[in-house]
């Protein structure tokens, strides 16, 4: 962590909190909640919102497709950590460790539904070139993706080139895979709040 | 035709007045951090955002946070700090700029959305 407040400078409870994980879990409390803990009034809790929403509110898409869509993001970016968080979840949510890594590693031949392809298409140039045009969305809706699935994938799009930027500008540590397991199971049964 | 035109238009106004949840917690995260209470100034927190106009060392952090985020450095930081802004500075003018950055991406990819189903209406409605 580049800033030593991120790090160390919370109030009371919350570095409770970070005891009671760390004793609990048996694992480095997770960064990316020492970034939202820290004057959590400022960014980290407006923020949790919009994750939350994003990532567990009503959507076609489920919450495997849309934790890989996080993933996807994140790979593009070259966000190791939210790469390897958002995998696990989404590998969690599926069942299926080898559909993730397969979309993950080449997107274009891997076995996933065709509207799930033509979005994460989308959202790597999104991501990649920080914009799209008319011609990128047209292809996304012919291949049978709706308008509010669109929506919804980039509110996903959006909290992840957010949380992913900072998880690089601040340098998150970045822990082993039982890490992001235990993550991954507690991103599954609580969500984002 | 011009029924469903007319339609359309009217369900988009509905979207616009009924602003979704997502919309509007996009749009509190925006309002808190450029408006609220901060250690930096609103006018350094809205050029980070907006990654615009700058000086350096701040135009380089900041620039790199918006394009490739991998690419800040220690030093980067080192020399904004040495510039005479606290670490509290530093974690709110770089919070600004990530959302900066995602919310012109956000909004680039929606004005696409727009303008596409407006060329062709065979947009399916309803999610799976």
């Amino acid at each position: 962590m580049r800033l030593a407040i991120l790090d160390s400078g919370h109030g009371f409870g919350t570095k409770a909190l970070f005891a009671f994980i760390r004793a609990v879990s048996r694992q480095p409390v997770p960064e990316v909640l020492k970034l939202i803990r820290y004057r959590s009034d400022f960014f980290g809790a407006p923020m949790q919102k919009v994750v939350h929403e994003a990532m567990r509110g009503p959507s076609a898409w489920s919450v495997g497709d849309r934790e890989l869509m996080a993933a996807f993001v994140a790979k593009v970016n070259a966000c190791e950590f939210c790469t390897k968080a958002h995998a696990a979840v989404a590998a969690m949510a599926y069942h299926d460790d080898a559909r993730v890594s397969a979309a993950l590693s080449d997107l274009e031949t891997a076995a996933i539904e065709e509207p799930l392809r033509a979005t994460l298409r989308m959202l790597g140039k999104l991501t990649r070139e920080h914009t799209v045009g008319p011609d990128d969305m047209s292809a996304v809706l012919a291949a049978g993706v709706s308008r509010k699935q669109i929506e919804d994938s980039l509110a996903v799009c959006y909290a992840f080139n957010t949380i992913g930027r900072l998880a690089d500008a601040f340098e998150f540590f970045v822990p082993g895979p039982k890490a992001f397991e235990v993550g991954a199971k507690f991103l599954l049964a609580r969500g984002y709040r | 035709m011009a029924y469903s035109n007319r339609l359309q238009a009217l369900l988009r106004l509905e979207q616009g007045h009924g602003m979704s949840d997502i919309a509007q917690a996009r749009k509190a995260v925006v309002a808190r951090v450029l408006e609220g209470d901060g250690s930096a100034s609103r006018a350094l927190r809205r050029a980070a955002f907006d990654n615009a106009g700058l000086a350096e060392p701040l135009g380089t952090l900041i620039g790199k946070v918006a394009k490739q985020a991998t690419t800040v450095t220690d030093e980067d930081v080192a020399a904004a700090k040495a510039s005479g802004l606290s670490e509290d500075q530093i974690f709110e003018i770089v919070v600004c700029a990530a959302i900066g950055q995602a919310t012109r991406q956000y909004d680039a990819a929606v004005a696409a959305l727009e303008s596409a189903t407006e060329k062709s209406s065979h947009a399916p409605r309803d999610p799976r």
